[in-house]
């Protein structure tokens, strides 16, 4: 009995060292793949409005207008389901690379699809960019650090929360300070002024808006569209010169086994319907 | 021994006793005795699904990347940071944790009243709780605006986005573990000890110095360890209430997190190292508690 216990220990060994070889892994997940496919084109192509439930991966930002968007499309369509995973579009890039579940994914910015089309889990050219957004800096109430102006923001001392340079709004945030200091009103040593106040590089955008709504830092950088749940009154635009106008892809997903429904939720978040919801959260819509 | 106990031989007497004595006797207890090891394989057997569960995924890490270059990445910045910030807020935090915690546990451990009960569980919330909630809590009553946040202000000391709240964080989060297991050490005591050396005119200081102490040992020492892997291992209310900043507030497991977001590398080089620390201080806890303390 104890050569039996060591030799099925070995054997799990074995499956395991064997199944942990790149090469092994590809194969098996080659083989799901290949009998996926067919089966979910037929069922596609048979029914094409077929009541499914919807998993969307959507960037943090869009959590609002989204929900939004997902209670109207399943009024008009019966039967419908939408689920939402809302979250730093760095993280649901990399779970999608990892074949998360999921029919939709909207990104907040390219690199991040990019990230997507490269794990193959969107077709290249089947993304389209359906919002903008820009970047503001919002400061809590009662204004602590006495910023008045983007200039400010360079002041020794303030507390400034940016978003970490994998999520998007960090890479636009970085962006608009490196414009800023190619500009005379700013002057070079701008960007790394601003830089030496940050105090923390967050996950996600709504993580600064809670944290300056909490007064906890001096300014953040974040999304117009973010404006309006903040508690902070006071914010300071960027004027456009120097602004980064974010631009969101969306896509479906490959392996997704409702790719016509998720055609026509994408459709319905490009129709007017669907941009003048994400205008009402101070999103720009994708035709202006 | 006037009760006879029920030994393996005792049981194969009665049996024996019991077993019509045909001529199948001898193949009887052949397959009798495979049973019988069959039997107590089967707790073997069925340690296997949540062995196997818990070693694949840790195998996985180590065989995702090549020793040398886990050993490489060591040296990558970022890397170097999170493990020093890791390494320097922990030990802090377990130097807080006993000098602050062993007065609560020999308090706790005494006290049989209904406060006192209260409190022996309030001190288990935090290892309850999620660690979001944690940060959150945290955030509200150290915070700039929070409850207490005038009175570090007015001392002119920054607590969030610093070091400083790294340590809250894990001391919040790990010095319950520490608490619970001096105590259960604590408490295992006989009164009677401690009162023959208040007789022998030992003071309190003397009873907990040189009988408490040195039996409670072996559970602090291995309280000690835990709440500190326990720290080492602090993710969610750090996030939240120290923020997240390379070299300053960026422990590992916040370094991995944001790693796995953007270079998988430095999340699998500090993953595969957190998982070799914790092993070998595991290992070396587990001989010294069988070893030299007993």
């Amino acid at each position: 009995m104890k050569g039996l216990f060591r030799a099925s220990l070995f054997a799990l060994i074995m499956v395991f060292v064997v199944g942990c070889t790149p090469g092994t892994v590809r194969a098996i997940s080659g083989v799901a793949g290949g009998t996926q496919d067919p089966r979910s084109a037929a069922a596609a192509s048979s029914i094409p409005v077929h009541p499914a439930t919807l998993t969307v991966l959507a960037a943090a930002s869009l959590t609002e207008p989204f929900t939004e968007i997902g209670d109207e499309f399943e009024a008009l369509h019966p039967g419908m389901t939408i689920q939402f995973n809302f979250a730093g579009s760095q993280q649901l890039s990399q779970q999608i690379a990892e074949g998360a579940p999921a029919d939709i994914f909207a990104s907040a910015n390219q690199t991040q699809m990019d990230v997507a089309i490269q794990a193959g889990g969107v077709k290249p050219g089947t993304a389209h960019v359906f919002v903008h957004n820009r970047l503001v800096v919002i400061l809590p109430k009662g204004n602590p650090g006495q910023i008045h102006s983007l200039q400010d923001l360079a002041k020794p001392g303030l507390e400034i929360i940016l978003a970490a340079n994998a999520v998007p709004v960090g890479q636009y945030s970085l962006e608009f300070l490196q414009k800023a200091s190619q500009s005379p009103a700013f002057g070079p040593a701008f960007e790394a002024d601003v830089l030496k106040n940050v105090v923390s590089y967050e996950e996600n955008v709504q993580a600064i808006v809670t944290k300056i709504a909490l007064g906890e830092g001096d300014a953040g950088i974040v999304y117009t569209s973010d404006v309006q749940k903040a508690d902070s009154d006071i914010s300071l635009t960027i004027p456009d010169a120097l602004n980064v106008i974010a631009s969101y892809p969306i896509a479906a997903i490959t392996y997704s086994k409702h790719i016509d429904q998720a055609n026509s939720l994408i459709e319905f978040i490009l129709s007017a319907q669907g941009q003048s919801i994400l205008e009402k959260y101070g999103f720009i819509p994708a035709a202006s | 021994m006037a009760a006879k106990r029920l030994t393996p031989q005792l049981i194969k007497e009665l049996r024996q006793v019991e077993g019509p004595e045909d001529q199948d006797a001898e193949t009887r207890s052949l397959r009798r005795s495979w049973l019988k090891k069959q039997q107590q394989n089967l707790w073997r057997w069925l340690s296997i699904p949540i062995l196997a569960f818990i070693l694949l995924p840790l195998g996985t890490l180590l065989l995702r990347i090549p020793p040398g270059e886990w050993l490489a990445n060591l040296n990558l910045l970022q890397v170097r940071e999170a493990f020093f910030l890791s390494l320097s807020t922990t030990l802090v935090t377990l130097a807080v944790t006993i000098i602050f915690g062993t007065p609560v546990a020999y308090w706790l451990a005494r006290n049989k009243s209904i406060p006192g009960r209260i409190l022996d569980s309030v001190i288990d919330l935090p290892t309850v709780l999620p660690p979001a909630v944690a940060g959150v809590a945290l955030l509200l009553a150290f915070g700039r605006r929070g409850l207490m946040g005038g009175v570090f202000d007015a001392g002119g000391i920054q607590v969030v986005f610093t070091p400083l709240a790294v340590i809250m964080a894990q001391t919040f989060v790990a010095s319950p573990y520490y608490i619970r297991a001096a105590m259960v050490g604590f408490t295992g005591i006989e009164e009677e000890l401690k009162q023959a050396a208040a007789l022998d005119g030992a003071n309190n200081w003397e009873i907990f110095r040189f009988i408490a102490a040195p039996l409670a040992a072996s559970s602090v020492f291995s309280g000690a360890v835990m709440s500190w892997a326990r720290a080492l291992g602090e993710f969610g209310a750090t996030i939240i209430f120290a923020g997240n900043f390379p070299g300053r507030t960026q422990t590992m497991p916040l370094a991995i997190y944001m790693g796995f977001q953007l270079d998988l590398n430095v999340a699998l080089t500090l993953s595969v190292t957190l998982l070799l620390i914790s092993f070998i201080v595991l290992m070396v806890v587990k001989g010294l508690l069988h070893g030299e303390w007993r």
